[in-house]
């Protein structure tokens, strides 16, 4: 295995997209990634995707973007993990990359989810589509009951919950691919419209367009195309049961564990040695108890401790500086890429006023549905 | 989004409530072909009591089209006395009567109706019951 490296990165502005269309969106991505490598020909690519066929009625979806960004005639791979078909596409272009089979790979996620009325049903359809998509439940709904389920354990209170979304998007104010790029009062998340009880609206992320590229190619290649670059130190996947009533304790995802868990190990470091981390807050709970699982915070204490203010600038570890998931927007496929752009940017010091200081190793981690799949990487600074 | 073959093959559960128990003592109502946990592929169908505890609950107020003229409506995830996990509407009730470790009885109900052609497709509702 090839070490590998990220040596350019492009993305959309993150929101509501009226005027560019999938490809476009795509397109625009990809072709701001190669640029910013300083590449013009690419030998394979890979691009995730939950639902382009439910949201707008295209698959065939790899051959499409390899087309529109001039790259016809490449090997081109679509993957889909649900919400973590980002992450996925990166790390299937990880392994093509190091195992010596391509040099110039991009990996790449796009999610057009505007453009359809009933997105709630499309994102149900990551669940388990006969015993609890059938039987009415949403995915706001499932994690309103891991949210019930955690605050009665460890009495987190809902003021605390709130802090989440207040201090992701108080990040996004610095981020100007953010779809909510403002600061959000404790009032205005309290009093938002209940989704799925004891879930508001604004714990939930929001329907978002948008595409986000990465370009991976040997290590020893890199200083070759870029002064700007990280290496992939590691990348572990995982997958959970596919219900949520499959999961043995509500309050835990053991796909992000045992995705961590193997991040940590194939990289040698520990939670300690992680300057800042990117998590799949597609709700406010999601965040919690992502960060429990990836050893930053004990069981049960990580929602008090960001209500102590310990997940961001001086605290223990700054935690989306992106704005996350409820702030910078979740198009679904390319949310997991977007993460990974921005811990290129944190660790290539590109991160402008939302810069994390003197940081070295950045870990991002994407989840698929109720926990049926995650994927956690640590990028390193060269 | 139902169809009807889809349905069909679902009916033992929907309607009767057939589980598998697995030689592990595993018990489940969707249909598996292998044991999770312990990888046993031994199991005889039973019928559940349809009796459980609830585990967690919500009530669902954005809802897919579907179900958009229900909302607001109570889902919660279940175990039955034998042990199987689902997931369930629940009916009949006041949400403020809901609670953790409430005990349900699952009866036979409409689900949903199948798109353009609306045939009824029927399933497991819970109702809570007094202890």
């Amino acid at each position: 295995m090839r070490d590998v490296a990220i040596i350019g990165v492009g993305m959309t502005k993150f929101g509501e997209l009226w005027e560019q269309s999938l490809r476009d969106q795509f397109a625009e991505a990809a072709l701001e990634a190669m640029d910013n490598a300083g590449v013009k020909k690419l030998d394979s690519l890979y691009v995730g995707a939950m639902s382009s066929g439910m949201y707008v009625n295209q698959e065939h979806l790899a051959s499409v973007m390899a087309d529109y960004i001039g790259q016809e005639g490449i090997p081109a791979t679509r993957v889909e993990s649900a919400c973590a078909s980002g992450a996925i596409a990166v790390r299937s272009a990880y392994l093509e990359v190091a195992s010596g089979m391509s040099d110039i790979v991009l990996a790449g996620g796009v999610e057009k989810m505007w453009d359809t009325e009933d997105g709630t049903f499309v994102l149900a359809a990551a669940s388990d589509q006969e015993y609890e998509a059938y039987n009415g439940v949403t995915f706001p709904g499932l994690y309103a009951m891991m949210a019930r389920v955690y605050m009665e354990k460890y009495g987190l209170t809902r003021e605390e919950l709130a802090q989440i979304p207040i201090m992701n998007h108080k990040h996004a104010v610095n981020n100007p691919n953010a779809q909510y790029p403002m600061e959000m009062s404790l009032s205005t998340v309290l009093n938002s419209s209940m989704v799925a009880d004891p879930l508001r609206l604004m714990d939930c992320s929001p329907i978002t367009d948008g595409a986000a590229c990465v370009i991976l190619c040997p290590l020893d290649q890199a200083s070759k195309y870029t002064d700007k670059y990280v290496k992939i130190k590691a990348i572990g996947a995982a997958t959970g049961p596919i219900a949520l009533h499959d999961h043995k304790d509500l309050t835990r995802l053991d796909a992000v564990r045992l995705s961590g868990e193997r991040a940590y190990q194939m990289a040698g470091v520990t939670p300690r040695d992680i300057d800042f981390v990117e998590v799949h807050d597609c709700f406010s709970i999601a965040q919690i108890l992502c960060v429990e699982e990836l050893g930053f915070f004990e069981y049960g204490t990580a929602g008090k401790a960001f209500a102590n203010g310990e997940g961001t600038y001086g605290g223990k570890i700054v935690v989306n500086p992106s704005g996350g998931l409820k702030a910078k927007g979740h198009p679904v496929g390319a949310t997991g890429v977007a993460q990974i752009l921005e811990a290129f940017l944190q660790l290539t010091g590109q991160a402008g006023l939302r810069q994390v200081p003197n940081a070295k190793l950045g870990m991002t981690q994407n989840m698929g549905g109720s926990g049926g799949s995650s994927v956690v990487t640590i990028l390193e600074k060269i | 989004m139902a169809n009807s073959p889809r349905y069909h093959r679902e009916k033992a559960h929907r309607y009767r409530l057939e589980a598998q128990k697995f030689s592990s003592g595993y018990v489940t109502l969707a249909n598996r072909y292998i044991d999770p946990n312990t990888g046993s592929r031994e199991f005889e169908i039973i019928n559940l009591k349809g009796t459980g505890t609830i585990l967690s609950y919500t009530i669902v107020h954005i809802s897919s089209d579907q179900f958009g003229h229900q909302t607001p409506f109570p889902v919660a995830i279940i175990e039955t006395d034998e042990g199987a996990r689902i997931t369930a509407m629940v009916a009949d009730c006041n949400p403020e009567d809901l609670k953790i470790g409430g005990k349900v009885q699952l009866v036979f109900r409409k689900i949903q109706e199948e798109g353009a052609s609306g045939i009824i497709n029927y399933g497991y509702k819970a109702v809570l019951i007094d202890n």
